[in-house]
C-alpha cells in the first residue's frame, strides 16, 4: 500500500506492506537510524518518536497508522545547524553514556517542555517513566531536561549541530584522556 | 524481530463505514484503535487477523460530554485525555487514580478506553473502574444500538459481549450527588500489569450513612463487583470497622492465582488491604463533595 507522511518537515511517500512497523519504516526505508529499535514490546522506549507532537513508541505503531501524520525523529531536533536546547542539555549535564536510550529520551523531553516549559523533577521523572536507561540512573537525564528548561533559547554551549553530525567531537585521539569530560562541557 | 503476519489494512471513515467493513471482511477482521494490546499480540502471532480496520480517524468517538445525569465518554478517548480531564477527576476521581498507573505516559498517548475494555485483560484497570461506577456500554452493530450494563458486557478474560460485527462506541457513567470513588494498584514497576488492585465507589445519604457502594478487584480473580458488599455497606456509617468487614468480604470473593507476581496468600492480603484503602478514600471524597 502507498503511504505518505511528514517526517521532520519533509513529505515522504512509500510503497510498503501494511505490517511494517513505524520504527522499521523510519530506520530501513527512510534510513533515519537515529531512532533506535530496542525491546520490540513497547517497554523500553528507545524507539520513541513524536507523532503530531506527542511521544509514541514506534515499535507499536504501524507505518500505515502514521500515514497522514506529522512525525519528528531525533534527526529533526536540531535546526539550521543549531542544537535543540534538549540536545545541549544532554551534553551539558552528561545525560547519556552509551546513548542507546538517548533519542527517545530527548524526544520525550522536547514534548514535555513544549507542553510544560517549567516541569519540576517529579514531572520530568513521570514523563520519562516509560523509558529505560541502564547507564545514568536517570539523575543526569533529569538534570539535562532541567538544563533545557532553564535555557529555552539554548546558548551557553559552544557545541553546534555540525560538531555532532560531523562527529568531530568524537575524535578521541585529539582529546587528552583526562580532559575529555571538560572538552565536552567547554 | 517481531513482525506481524501479513494482513490487509483499511481505515474506517465513520462508525457506519467501520460496521460495513466489519460485515464485509467477516470474522477474520479486527478493529484497531491505540493498538497497544492488539499489535503486540499480532507481533507474537497470537493474533493473526486477515484485515485490520483502523478506527483512529473516527473523531466522532473521541469525546467527554456531560449529558444531564450522565457523563458520556467516547470509546476512542485516549488514556492521556482521561487522565488530564478535570471534569472527570471532579466527578469520578477513581478514573484519574487508575489512569495515572495504567501502562506509562507514552503508551497512554495511544491507548483508548474502548480498546482497554474490549481487550478485557483480567489485569486491565478500566474494567474495574467501569464496574464500580455502574457504567453502561453503548454498542453499535448492523441491527442498531444496544446498551449493556458492565455485568452483561464482561464475559470473562479476553471476552466481551461485543459481537464480531459490532463496535463499542461509548461508555455512560451515572453522575450521583454526594459520591466519591478511588482506585489503588500494586505493581512491581511502572508499566507492568497489576499484582493486584481495588476500586470503590460510594454514595452517601444526607445523614452521612452509605446509600450505595460498589467494590471491585483487578487481577485478583474476580470478574465483577464484590457480591454482598453493597448490602453490607448500605445504611451504615463509614468507619474503619465497616471497611475491614467489607475488605474481608473482598478477600474471600477473590480467587487469585500464584504466578511470578506473587503467591495466593499475598494477593488475598492485597485484596483485603487495598479494599480498605479505596473505601476509606472514596468515603472521604464523597464527604468532601457533600460539603462542597
Amino acid at each position: 500500500m502507498q503511504i505518505s507522511m511528514t517526517v521532520n518537515g519533509n513529505e515522504v511517500t512509500s510503497d510498503i506492506e501494511p505490517r511494517v512497523l513505524l520504527v522499521h519504516y523510519i530506520r530501513e526505508v527512510l534510513g533515519l537510524t537515529g531512532t533506535h529499535w530496542g525491546c520490540d514490546t513497547s517497554n523500553c522506549g528507545t524507539c520513541v518518536v513524536l507523532m503530531d507532537g506527542q511521544p509514541v513508541k514506534s515499535c507499536t505503531v504501524l507505518a500505515a497508522m502514521a500515514a497522514g501524520h506529522d512525525i519528528r525523529t531525533v534527526e529533526g531536533l536540531a535546526s539550521g545547524g543549531t542544537l535543540d536546547p534538549v540536545q545541549q542539555g544532554f551534553m551539558e549535564e552528561h545525560g547519556l553514556q552509551c546513548g542507546f536510550c538517548t533519542p527517545g529520551m530527548m524526544l520525550t523531553a522536547r514534548a514535555l517542555l513544549d507542553k510544560n516549559p517549567h516541569p519540576d523533577t517529579t514531572e520530568i521523572r513521570q514523563a520519562i517513566s516509560g523509558q529505560i536507561c541502564r547507564c545514568t540512573g536517570y539523575a543526569t537525564i533529569v538534570r539535562s531536561v532541567q538544563w533545557a528548561a532553564a535555557h529555552p533559547a539554548g546558548g551557553d554551549s559552544d557545541a553546534t549541530a555540525a560538531d555532532v553530525i560531523d562527529g568531530t567531537d568524537t575524535v578521541i585521539e585529539d582529546i587528552p584522556a583526562q580532559t575529555q569530560d571538560t572538552e565536552v562541557k567547554a | 524481530m517481531q513482525i506481524p503476519a501479513p494482513f490487509d489494512y483499511v481505515r474506517a471513515t465513520s462508525v457506519d463505514n467501520a460496521l460495513e467493513l466489519l460485515a464485509r471482511h467477516g470474522p477474520e477482521s479486527r478493529v484497531v484503535a491505540g493498538g497497544h494490546s492488539l499489535l503486540p499480540m499480532m507481533k507474537l502471532r497470537l493474533s493473526r487477523p486477515e484485515w485490520l480496520i483502523d478506527i483512529n480517524d473516527l473523531y466522532e468517538l473521541d469525546f467527554i460530554l456531560r449529558d444531564g445525569d450522565k457523563l458520556r465518554i467516547g470509546a476512542l478517548t485516549r488514556h492521556t485525555t482521561l487522565l488530564e480531564s478535570d471534569e472527570i477527576a471532579a466527578l469520578f476521581p477513581i478514573v484519574r487514580d487508575a489512569e495515572a498507573v495504567i501502562a506509562d505516559p507514552i503508551v497512554r498517548n495511544r491507548g483508548t478506553i474502548g480498546g482497554s475494555l474490549c481487550q478485557a485483560d483480567p489485569a486491565e484497570d478500566l474494567s474495574t473502574v467501569c464496574d464500580v461506577l455502574g457504567a453502561e456500554a453503548v454498542i453499535r452493530g448492523p441491527a442498531g444500538e444496544r446498551i449493556l450494563a458492565m455485568a452483561d458486557f464482561h464475559r470473562g478474560p479476553y471476552e466481551t459481549a461485543v459481537g464480531q460485527d459490532e463496535l463499542l462506541c461509548e461508555l455512560r457513567f451515572p453522575v450521583r450527588p454526594r459520591s466519591g470513588s478511588a482506585y489503588e494498584k500494586v505493581e512491581r514497576r511502572v508499566g507492568d500489569w497489576a499484582v493486584g488492585a481495588a476500586g470503590a465507589s460510594v454514595t452517601l445519604a444526607e445523614d452521612g450513612t452509605i446509600a450505595d457502594a460498589a467494590v471491585g478487584l483487578t487481577a485478583l480473580g474476580l470478574d465483577h463487583t464484590v457480591a454482598g458488599a453493597a448490602e453490607l455497606l448500605r445504611g451504615r456509617q463509614p468507619g474503619e470497622e465497616l471497611f475491614a468487614e467489607a475488605a474481608r468480604l473482598a478477600a474471600a470473593a477473590s480467587d487469585p492465582v500464584a504466578d511470578q507476581r506473587g503467591p495466593i496468600d499475598y494477593k488475598r492480603h492485597l485484596a483485603d488491604e487495598l479494599t480498605r484503602r479505596v473505601l476509606r478514600q472514596a468515603c472521604a471524597r464523597a464527604a468532601q463533595t457533600q460539603e462542597g
